[in-house]
């Protein structure tokens, strides 16, 4: 084990941080803005994930998928909240909690039906299938640097979004006093409508990159949802900043636990049992800095709304 | 008044269904009917668990396929012990046996669920809300990866139980004797629930459920209730574990991960949240429209996706709601 694995795994952990921070903004915005646990918010992504797959398939061009993805999971987003989410914000919890159970196996059930239950195949492009070289040490996958610049990319955008501009102040309105916003004349049910689409298209996003490391395939979606609750939920639910800090320590600490436990483990017992209990130890190390993270600041790291 | 007769009604009816249903499935002879119903029986009682936490307490947890699975894995261990003709351990010089006996392996269920939800809810009652969601599901999670990973009892595979365990000189091979068994179990609770519920502590608990500063203020500490009935909940739910691996005669991780959490939240919501025979209707709609979609489409899963759909949109207060109307008190 060296310095330059080490750099590799941190590169690893920082892309699927990245992708999970994709995932989770959307997610976050939407329970902080409308109060809304949705749990179809992985379909979304599985819908980007096909129509990249799709779209790329046709064209040959990775770049048509990935905005057909973007577009596709934006549109599906806008159509459920006008015609189901939208009669939710007024529900309980627990009310989201099973209309958005119902939309997952809807929309799982109808891509099965659509694409057939085989895996879909979707190609890194050309242009980023070769490894770079890092600083004369490594080689690294383009294709992964890219996920992460695109990530980098989407949280400077929605950080100059939510902080600079009308449309922000308006979301950031929404999230402390709806009936103030709604009294001041904002058309909120546009705003909802937006604000889901633009999570949406941020899963459908995560979706379509992610396609090209897996396989694009019904239900793809599940256990990325259940990371990205894990994620918002470190983080402090409604803050986007609280979203991209613990998606980056979800993604190291997964990451590197994956990698480091076993040979820790190795250290002090036969190679067999460490690698079952470093391998068991480490799928469950985000769940136990979950745990640990909420026993101690019950409301996640950065608590939105003061 | 009135409406709380109709839900009475529905009750009972419902009881008298849960009575004929295997009957006519025995006169017709197709056993397969009574295993449907047990399999709605048992995970009914899962409900009903959660219930108790969930509809009386306010305490969603998404966490009680841990509990679900513990009672699965507690059956399933002692079972292969006992078969294998091996020691489950020695503690103190005292040797612990397996055992295919019910009324051993139940307690024992009760007992270690009992102890799991008391660290879990401990430090998960610390939270609220969406949080607590989360919380619970997190503790659920690392025991599903526990037990995947956990190789002496078939980790990711599971483990087999090769003969139904023992109630009484009862064969529970026969459909009819083991449904029998469950069906029992599920009035027996669903009675010590009605009992609960309008006794003191179901009051304090329906209280921290409402408001915990006037629940506080009137000398009762909140979390000692919510424990207490997050414990119970838990207990029910591995009760129901138990008779699931017992069922199926076979326990795997499965029974831990979040789409079993899932799937019982779904049985309580569905029938009606804090209803007493709400998970009863929850499970068995749930089971029977998975039985019957399952037979005309492969694509089963959208249509009981639409079905729920409508539920939620149409029928607020689940379907015991829908026909028996709203609790005029709450």
């Amino acid at each position: 084990m060296t310095a330059i694995l080490i750099f590799e795994q941190l590169l690893n952990g920082l892309q699927f941080g990245m992708m999970l921070f994709l995932m989770s903004a959307g997610l976050t915005l939407v329970f902080g803005v409308m109060g809304l646990i949705n749990l179809a918010h992985g379909v979304l992504y599985m819908v980007g994930a096909f129509a990249c797959a799709i779209i790329a398939g046709l064209t040959g061009s990775f770049w048509l998928g990935l905005l057909a993805s973007l577009v596709a999971a934006a549109m599906a987003g806008a159509l459920v909240e006008v015609g189901v989410i939208r009669k939710l914000y007024q529900r309980d919890h627990l009310d989201q909690v099973l209309a958005t159970y119902a939309l997952i196996l809807i929309f799982s059930g109808a891509t099965r039906w659509l694409f057939g239950a085989f895996p879909l195949y979707l190609d890194v492009p050309e242009i980023l299938s070769a490894p770079v070289n890092l600083f004369g040490l490594l080689d690294y996958s383009s294709y992964r640097l890219f996920i992460i610049a695109v990530g980098i990319t989407v949280a400077l955008g929605l950080y100059f979004l939510i902080a600079k501009t009308r449309l922000g102040m308006r979301i950031r309105a929404g999230e402390s006093d709806r009936e103030m916003i709604a009294a001041l004349g904002v058309d909120i049910r546009t705003l909802y409508t937006l604000v889901f689409a633009l999570g949406a298209a941020l899963a459908g996003l995560a979706g379509a990159l992610l396609g090209a490391l897996q396989s694009v395939e019904v239900g793809m979606g599940d256990s990325v949802l259940i990371l990205a609750f894990v994620v918002i939920v470190i983080g402090g639910i409604g803050s986007i900043k609280g979203a991209f800090i613990g998606a980056l320590l979800v993604g190291l600490v997964d990451t590197m636990g994956r990698f480091l436990l076993p040979y820790l483990f190795a250290l002090v017992l036969p190679p067999d049992t460490a690698a079952s209990i470093g391998g068991a130890l480490s799928s469950v190390a985000i769940y136990i800095l979950m745990a640990v993270i909420l026993i101690v600041k019950p409301k996640g790291l950065i608590a939105a709304n003061g | 008044m009135a409406n709380l007769t109709i839900e009475y009604k529905l009750n009972v009816f419902l009881v008298m269904l849960l009575v004929a249903l295997p009957a006519i499935a025995l006169i017709l002879d197709e056993p397969f009917y009574i295993t449907l119903a047990t399999k709605v029986v048992i995970l009914a009682l899962a409900g009903v668990g959660l219930n108790l936490a969930l509809g009386l307490g306010g305490l969603i947890s998404f966490g009680h396929a841990a509990f679900f699975g513990i009672g699965g894995y507690v059956a399933g261990i002692l079972a292969s012990h006992s078969l294998n003709a091996e020691l489950m351990f020695t503690l103190a010089e005292i040797e612990f046996q397996g055992s295919t006996n019910m009324l051993v392996i139940w307690p024992l269920a009760l007992l270690v669920s009992a102890l799991v939800a008391l660290i879990i809810g401990y430090f998960s009652l610390r939270t609220k809300g969406v949080y607590f969601i989360m919380i619970t599901l997190a503790f659920a999670q690392m025991i599903y990866y526990f037990a995947i990973a956990w190789p002496a009892y078939g980790g990711e595979d599971g483990l087999s139980i090769y003969v139904r365990n023992q109630f009484m000189g009862l064969n529970t091979l026969d459909p009819i004797n083991f449904y029998g068994i469950c069906f029992g179990l599920l009035m027996a609770t669903l009675f010590l629930l009605s009992r609960l519920k309008n006794s003191h502590f179901g009051a304090a608990l329906q209280a921290a459920r409402q408001n915990e500063q006037r629940l506080a203020a009137v000398g009762i500490r909140p979390f000692g209730i919510k424990l207490t009935a997050f414990v119970i909940s838990a207990m029910i739910t591995a009760l129901a574990g138990a008779l699931f691996a017992d069922l199926n005669r076979f326990v795997s991780p499965d029974m831990f991960s979040w789409h079993t959490s899932g799937e019982i939240m779904i049985f309580v919501i569905l029938g009606g949240v804090g209803r007493l025979f709400g998970p009863v209707v929850g499970a068995g709609l749930f089971i029977v429209f998975e039985y019957y979609l399952g037979g005309l489409t492969e694509h089963w899963a959208l249509f009981l996706g639409l079905v729920l759909l409508a539920v939620v949109l149409f029928a607020r207060g689940g379907l015991v709601g829908l026909i028996a109307g709203e609790v005029k008190h709450d």
